[in-house]
């Protein structure tokens, strides 16, 4: 069991996410409850080298500040099931609105590979993306391809391998705020750090309780019992 | 061109770009929009309205979204350009 | 400390204008990498998109297109189904001998080889030849226009008329996944925001006829309804039957919608956003293959589980005798007087209910029961199927009372149980229940009762 890994798929809708997961995984491809909750996600398989990755189908979301069920569950995923590698994809010809989604994954997860899908259709469109300097501002690896024609998939199997198994880290870059909010972070972090520990990102979750979020505070007390017991 | 003139999103016509001021909106649809890309500081433009007037569709972030009567009235912005 | 008082704490730190700027600070991020890590050498305007769009949700041409596009989509189900389902009857009849024939090489009790062949056999093969084709053409042919990125635009051009019975928009997407299937559909109205207009969507959705009811809707207008014309004509005018219907139930749709969200479900309408994406060429002999193989076959494997148990158990109802008379025939008779009043039969009730937990097994129930009492014991073409509901006392009028009621009665068990899955609440499954019931019993009550009066039957 070793060698199995779990990688997670979020991604705007309209992204060409399904069409990627489907591309990568053919037919071998299941939906079941996860974790006893009563939502299902699809899944399936990609053997590389190795290893088996098991690809999980996020509901497609705008964002995941858990304004809907579907947001819940894709954040819920990413913080508390804690995947190997999150895979964001982005369309290629959307990327200002889809860089949003991006980023507040960057801020809840460690190891995160950015897939930007569609760059057949980009190209055609005359939008040429630098994808080496947007691996070196986003701190984690930024990879093109096109689910559509098969292509780039090469190389984003073996960024993930690479991933899982040490080769490359992700340091994701920190977003900044406004000295006021920046200032507030820094009264909580240190509180939220001594009862969550080193397992959850003490920054994001600071972030999340000076916005209200009163869904995520369920889930952060199922969670430290989860742990607490096990 | 004048770039002080404030107009509401519902009132804009086809071509329109503006750059949004501000949303009297609260709650979920706030945050909603927020997280389309209705921020302040935004350009949005005008598409097209729907066969019977509305929605109207707006391109805001590199995508497009549909927005109904009663929420882009409460979205202003200044009139960047007509289009023209 | 715990959690919760972090939060209080950070409630008294924080501003309501937290978000925004959060927001705010995540776009302009966005802005920089963009400006950074893209060039554009071209205009940045989807060309095809534009005209597309200028055409399909133009004023003039956008609502005639969407109808268009839609009769489109039936007749080609309707007219390819025709030949490979009569083709899959045959071939399953044509085998039905030779079952027979090792039952009593083996010297099977007749209880065994009525089970298994003439209850479990028939049973499933018929779901499989009425239910197959249809699903193949049907589920490629919608998954191409869904892929392609044609429902938002409906989505966007019948928002108005939604919102004047209160709903959203997104209705009539998660209306189109009805003409799949209802049980995913309830599902998929988690596209729609915001609760009360969820609600409906959910509570409304079984006003779409599933593919689970095609195959009973398209045999009975072909048999009734276009029986006077033959070929491509059959087809067309079958097709043109089918979509009344189908407006039909988009009426009570929209009727149920206004008047819920005038009662049990007054709100304002609330959250409407819908992305109108580009579109873009499906790759199509995947989509065709990805959809026919997983989901028809899926829809179909969850359909033959179901069938085969309820043909067993109807065909044991009808062969156990209490007296001189079948338990089937017990039902049968206490239902008849009210079946009579709503122009249907007390067997046509009876098969709906066995029916429960999948629409697809109502007409093979139907077929058991008719002819568990007829002398006609195998069923060899469709002029056969007609003289045994004409042996039975039925006119056009049984045929649209009966198709009234598959396209309005309760929604199928899966279906049930996914409304209480997604309300979690067993009163608002009650009343996704409750509403279509009646109003299945009221219309062919209502129609029945006026065709009398005026002596049109």
């Amino acid at each position: 069991m070793g060698n199995e890994y779990r990688i997670a798929l979020a991604g705007n809708p309209n992204t060409g996410k399904t069409t990627l997961f489907n591309a990568l995984t053919g037919l071998r491809q299941h939906t079941g409850n996860w974790a006893g909750k009563t939502v299902t996600l699809a899944s399936g398989t990609v053997a590389y080298k190795d290893k088996t990755f098991h690809l999980i189908d996020l509901p497609g979301t705008y964002s995941l500040f858990s304004n809907s069920k579907d947001e819940e569950t894709a954040r819920n995923y990413i913080v508390f099931e804690q995947p190997d590698v999150t895979l964001v994809v982005l369309d290629a010809t959307s990327l200002e609105r889809n860089f949003n989604l991006a980023l507040q994954v960057l801020e809840m997860a460690k190891n995160v590979v950015i897939c930007i899908n569609l760059i057949d259709m980009a190209e055609e469109q005359g939008i040429h993306i630098n994808e080496k300097l947007l691996t070196r501002k986003l701190g984690v690896p930024v990879i093109k391809v096109s689910a559509r024609n098969k292509t780039g998939f090469p190389l984003l199997l073996d960024t993930l391998d690479r991933i899982v198994t040490g080769k490359i880290e992700c340091h994701p870059m920190t977003i900044t705020y406004s000295d006021e909010i920046e200032e507030q972070i820094k009264k909580m972090e240190p509180k939220v750090k001594a009862i969550i520990g080193d397992r959850l990102s003490s920054r994001w979750v600071a972030l999340r309780l000076l916005d209200g979020d009163e869904a995520l505070l369920d889930e952060l007390n199922k969670y430290l019992v989860r742990e607490g017991t096990s | 061109m004048d770039g002080s003139k404030v107009v509401k999103l519902a009132e804009a016509e086809k071509g329109n770009v503006i750059k949004i001021t501000s949303i009297q909106l609260d709650g979920v649809m706030r945050r909603r929009l927020l997280d389309l890309g209705f921020v302040a500081g935004a350009d949005v433009e005008v598409v097209r309205k729907s066969p019977l007037g509305d929605p109207i569709a707006y391109r805001v972030s590199q995508t497009t979204i549909a927005l109904r009567k009663e929420e882009s009235m409460k979205i202003e912005g200044e009139l960047m350009s007509n289009g023209k | 400390m715990g959690i919760d008082q972090l939060l209080s704490e950070a409630r008294e730190l924080s501003t309501p204008k937290l978000r925004d700027e959060i927001v705010q600070q995540l776009y302009e991020q966005s802005r920089k990498l963009c400006e950074h890590g893209i060039r554009y050498t071209k205009d940045k305007t989807d060309i095809r998109t534009e005209k597309l769009d200028r055409l399909l949700t133009s004023p003039i041409f956008g609502f005639p297109i969407m109808l268009v596009m839609l009769a489109v989509v039936f007749y080609i189900t309707i007219a390819g189904a025709n030949i490979p389902s009569s083709l899959l009857a045959d071939f399953f009849g044509s085998l039905e001998p030779y079952l027979t024939a090792f039952f009593h090489f083996v010297h099977a009790p007749n209880w065994l080889h009525g089970v298994l062949v003439l209850g479990l056999y028939r049973g499933t093969t018929w779901v499989i030849s009425v239910m197959l084709p249809p699903m193949a053409i049907f589920f490629p042919t919608f998954a191409l226009l869904e892929n392609y990125g044609y429902l938002p635009r409906v989505a966007f051009n019948m928002d108005r008329i939604f919102k004047m019975v209160g709903a959203h928009g997104k209705q009539s997407l998660t209306m189109a996944m009805g003409f799949g299937c209802n049980a995913a559909a309830v599902i998929s109205t988690r596209i729609i925001e915001s609760p009360r207009e969820r609600m409906l969507a959910i509570l409304t959705n079984n006003f779409v006829p599933c593919n689970g009811r095609w195959g009973t809707l398209i045999l009975l207008a072909s048999l009734f309804m276009a029986a006077n014309f033959t070929g491509g004509v059959q087809s067309l005018v079958t097709t043109a039957v089918i979509i009344g219907i189908v407006m039909f139930g988009v009426v009570v749709t929209f009727f149920v919608s206004w008047i819920l969200s005038k009662t049990a479900l007054k709100g304002v309408p609330t959250h409407y956003t819908l992305e109108l994406p580009p579109y873009r060429k499906p790759k199509i002999f995947d989509t065709v293959i990805r959809s026919s193989l997983t989901k028809s076959w899926s829809v179909l494997v969850r359909a033959v589980k179901v069938a085969a148990p309820a043909a067993v158990l109807t065909w044991v109802f009808a062969n156990i005798y209490i007296g001189d008379t079948s338990i089937l025939m017990y039902g049968v008779q206490f239902l008849e007087p009210f079946g009579k009043l709503l122009g249907l039969d007390g067997y046509i009730l009876m098969a709906f209910i066995l029916g429960l937990p999948a629409n697809e097994i109502v007409l093979p129930i139907l077929l058991m029961g008719y002819l568990s009492t007829g002398s006609l014991t195998e069923v060899d073409s469709l002029v056969d199927l007609k003289k045994i509901f004409l042996d039975h006392g039925w006119t056009w009028l049984t045929a649209l009372n009966m198709m009234l009621f598959s396209l309005l009665h309760y929604p199928c068990g899966t279906t049930l149980i996914n409304i209480y899955k997604e309300t979690k609440s067993k009163k608002w499954t009650f009343v996704a229940f409750a509403i279509p019931t009646v109003i299945a019993i009221i219309v062919p009550l209502v129609i029945t009762q006026s065709a009398k009066m005026l002596g049109v039957i």
